[in-house]
């Protein structure tokens, strides 16, 4: 065995990647709870591309065909129906280890220096996988995959003078149809997951070279012991891999109780509406994207004021893309003098606990109906959602942090 | 704070089920969808049959893979349930072509493979249980103006709707009058129905018959790993002073 | 704790739970594998075919598919029946030993009953569908001596019959007789074996 090992190490470097990234690489000996959501985050990565290999086999993306297929895959495929559901519970529990994972950069600091490219390249990954997931959601061809991708494609509609063409530049047609279904697939299939792998890859290089932060929110290569190894380190190999198998198992049976028992959520994962085929003449009595979209969905139909000659319309769009846009400045918007919450002041609290709040109520009111209270408490919760990042220089600086331990606790 | 998490998202898993709103005075029933009894699909599968397929589609399913699911023998199926098909292993297609349904009805009547998925089996219920005869011609409670006819009114009868008339000027509905009754009793047609019902939920996804037992296979080793998992950290975070 | 206890602990919890987890990986494979098995839809496409040969007259052929592949019935009549023996020397397999049949179709006839002729028409070398060509003699264009059988247009292969196949032509191995069994005088059904007809009669 060791002669092939050495027959491997004389033509790649298999021993040195191994001991770089995980026998020799050492991580912060504190992680908690919200560090597990990164491995996760690859687990659910792998899922989703290995169960949509096999679904691509048997779907067929025309738009005579595809929701037959589907229907195909549910009933004359053996075990398609599991496959299915593998695939959609995946790209629901994607957003929320995303979420979690992403909270936790918000908490302990770890898109401070010398992290912002590592967060810039994650918030990259977030708006791809946006991406694949909008337009893995056109594929089964049903009526709210339809209307939904007309209502979201026909916001490009809205920018003036390039918006027409450009949304007839991406549907590929007047309006979605064929056309569009084929060229979402090969998006959905191919582009944009070889954009994620290459993404990760990138964010686990950055990642590597400056290390991991940790809940304390302190540089452990501050403390070395002779042979250069971080006193407060321990190698990922074996501690974090056998620890992450924990929390993969307790992930795993989330994800099977979900899968076989609730597979639709209650139409949260799965949409009623979606088990219609597309009718171009009948729009659902309410459109509304999946869960993980309707944050932004409720800040885009919170905007109705026509102002500065701009309709309400326009301006929904341009928040929805500035609130996307706010978290790439998170780095340097962020003035505060510690990383973590732990030493941070009441300020930083507040506005996170309020940041948060804020996100989970504009995500569910953007499942009703934009009338009444709903619009009112949609453009209270956006305020304060574009609070969180435009007064944050201000309360950052002034906040009263506690002093940061020298080692970690 | 993983628990406070579980429960907010499962309060509102419950809240988005709702589809469209039931009209004013009618009440959601209380079904108890079984798939396990096996008597009760086949007759929901045997009234489909008879008198829906003729002019609904039920396209994505086969007529060998019902049988297999219901515990109905192939030579059954073949000698009694195939309609509009040659073979055993076809999809369920409507006897009557969607072009003369359009052209009689005025619109083509929807394949109901997936209608319990869509609109939910205790709205299926309010239809099939929901006709009402209106000035001559036949509505129904939850689906003002539909163009299906009362199938199966021989059965259950003909009822008139009452309505109350509340004082903004609205209208309420409360309850329903047997005008002319038909073979069967009020219960015997409901029972008849949640059969039909039954079956609807069976077929928009077949894969429930067996998705829940597999689940708790799957949720009990993964149990049994977790342990060994567990285990397997504490005893190497051991060495960890 | 000593530390031998330690690593013998150590070293079993980690077999177990290794062994655990590849046994649920493997486990976890087998729905994507048997996904890749014929569907559904596959398998009622490619289901026995029933044909009716009550209007077959002697000497005719009648053409249908299954599985997506052209079938023939032959009713051969006594004189097509009285040229089989007399070919064995000009046949590469007479016997069929080498040659794609069910059991009982491995006879004199390559066939259940002598005057019914089931094969797969697809030429044994590269997959063309022979022509037949029954009438005796020069008339078929393939010489004077031609006692009647299949000539295959592509490479020129010539088969008797039985669908057996002569000696220096490209086709190697007698025409396929696919599995097929009586349903009555009139009914054959195509993709089944007798045993199995009566297996479903009996269920």
């Amino acid at each position: 065995m060791q002669k092939l090992i050495a027959w491997i190490d004389a033509r790649i470097p298999l021993t040195k990647v191994w001991d770089e990234h995980l026998a020799k690489y050492y991580a912060p000996k504190n992680f908690n709870f919200w560090y597990y959501f990164g491995s996760l985050a690859i687990l659910v990565l792998v899922i989703q591309i290995l169960t949509g290999i096999f679904l691509t086999m048997h779907y067929k993306p025309d738009s005579k065909l595809a929701f037959a297929s589907v229907e195909y895959i549910m009933r004359d495929v053996p075990w398609g129906w599991l496959i299915r559901y593998m695939h959609a519970t995946g790209a629901s529990l994607f957003f929320v280890v995303i979420y979690l994972h992403m909270f936790r950069a918000l908490l302990y600091g770890s898109h401070r220096s010398p992290r912002e490219l590592l967060w810039i390249i994650g918030m990259l990954i977030y708006v791809a996988l946006m991406a694949e997931a909008f337009m893995g959601y056109l594929l089964p061809w049903g009526n709210m995959s339809y209307w939904g991708a007309q209502v979201i494609i026909s916001l490009f509609d809205a920018v003036p003078w390039v918006g027409p063409p450009v949304a007839e530049w991406i549907r590929g047609d007047f309006v979605i149809s064929d056309a569009t279904l084929n060229r979402f697939f090969s998006f959905h299939v191919i582009a944009l997951p070889l954009a994620l792998v290459g993404l990760v890859y990138l964010h686990i290089v950055a990642l590597h070279k400056v290390g991991s932060n940790n809940p304390d929110g302190i540089e452990i290569k501050r403390h070395k012991d002779k042979n250069g190894v971080p006193l407060d380190g321990i190698p990922f190999h074996p501690y974090y891999s056998v620890k992450d198998m924990v929390a993969v198992t307790v992930f795993m049976m989330v994800f099977a109780a979900v899968m076989f028992f609730a597979p639709e959520m209650g139409g949260w994962f799965l949409e009623r509406d979606n088990f219609v085929p597309v009718n171009p003449l009948q729009t659902p009595p309410e459109i509304k994207p999946l869960w993980y979209f309707t944050p932004y969905y409720s800040i885009l139909r919170a905007n109705t004021v026509n102002f500065f000659y701009i309709p309400g319309k326009l301006w929904g769009v341009f928040f929805m893309g500035l609130s996307l846009a706010m978290f790439f400045f998170l780095p340097w918007l962020d003035r505060s003098p510690v990383k973590s919450i732990r030493y941070r002041g009441w300020m930083y609290k507040t506005a996170l606990t309020i940041f948060a709040i804020s996100f989970i109520i504009l995500g569910y009111l953007g499942t009703r109906p934009p009338e009444g209270i709903y619009k009112a408490l949609a453009q209270i919760c956006t305020i304060l959602y574009f609070a969180f990042f435009f007064l944050m220089p201000w309360y950052t600086k002034y906040d009263k942090t506690k002093p940061e331990p020298d080692r970690v606790t | 704070m993983r628990r406070l998490c579980l429960s907010l998202f499962l309060v509102a898993a419950s809240t988005v089920a709702s589809a469209a709103a039931l009209p004013p005075g009618v009440k959601q029933p209380q079904l108890e969808i079984d798939l396990g009894d096996q008597e009760s699909l086949q007759r929901g599968a045997r009234t489909f049959i008879n008198y829906c397929l003729s002019c609904h589609s039920a396209a994505y399913m086969r007529y060998n893979r019902m049988g297999k699911d219901l515990g109905i023998d192939e030579e059954l199926v073949k000698d009694n349930l195939l309609f509009a098909a040659d073979k055993v292993g076809d999809l369920m297609k409507a006897v009557m072509p969607p072009e003369d349904a359009k052209v009689w009805f005025g619109t083509a009547p929807p394949d109901l493979t997936l209608v319990a998925r869509s609109r939910g089996p205790e709205w299926l219920y309010l239809y099939m249980t929901g006709f009402h005869r209106e000035g001559g011609r036949w509505d129904n409670i939850v689906f003002p103006d539909v163009a299906m006819p009362h199938v199966l009114y021989e059965w259950q009868g003909e009822q008139r709707a009452v309505f109350k008339t509340m004082e903004d000027g609205s209208k309420r509905f409360d309850r329903f009058e047997l005008v002319r009754p038909g073979s069967m009793k009020k219960e015997e047609y409901d029972a008849a129905m949640r059969d039909l019902v039954n079956f609807f939920v069976y077929l928009g996804e077949p894969a429930k018959l067996v998705r829940y037992r597999i689940g708790v296979y799957v949720l009990i080793f993964l149990g049994v790993f977790l342990i060994f998992t567990y285990l397997l950290k504490r005893e190497y975070w051991k060495q960890l002073h | 704790m000593s530390d031998e206890s330690t690593d013998q602990t150590r070293r079993q919890l980690l077999a177990i739970t290794t062994g655990l987890g590849l046994a649920g990986t493997v486990v976890a494979s087998i729905p994507f594998v048997l996904s890749m098995q014929p569907s559904a839809r596959t398998r009622a496409l490619g289901a026995p075919v029933e044909v009716d040969i009550s209007k077959l007259e002697a000497g005719q052929r009648l053409v249908f598919e299954w599985r997506g592949k052209p079938v023939w019935i032959v009713n051969r009549t006594k004189k097509m029946l009285d040229t089989l023996p007399g070919m064995a020397s000009k046949l590469v397999d007479p016997s069929s030993d080498a040659s794609e049949q069910p059991s009982y179709a491995q006879n004199e006839w390559r066939s259940i009953k002598p005057d019914i002729l089931v094969l797969v028409g697809i030429c044994t070398h590269l997959g063309c569908s022979p022509l037949a060509k029954f009438v005796k003699g020069a008339v078929s264009g393939l010489g004077r001596d031609w006692p009647g059988g299949f000539f295959c247009p592509c490479h020129g292969s010539l088969f008797d019959l039985a669908g057996r196949v002569y000696k220096d032509v490209p086709a190697p191995t007698n025409l396929v007789v696919p599995p097929h069994a009586y349903l009555s005088d009139t009914r054959i059904i195509v993709g089944l074996s007798p045993d199995e007809v009566e297996k479903n009669k009996n269920a």
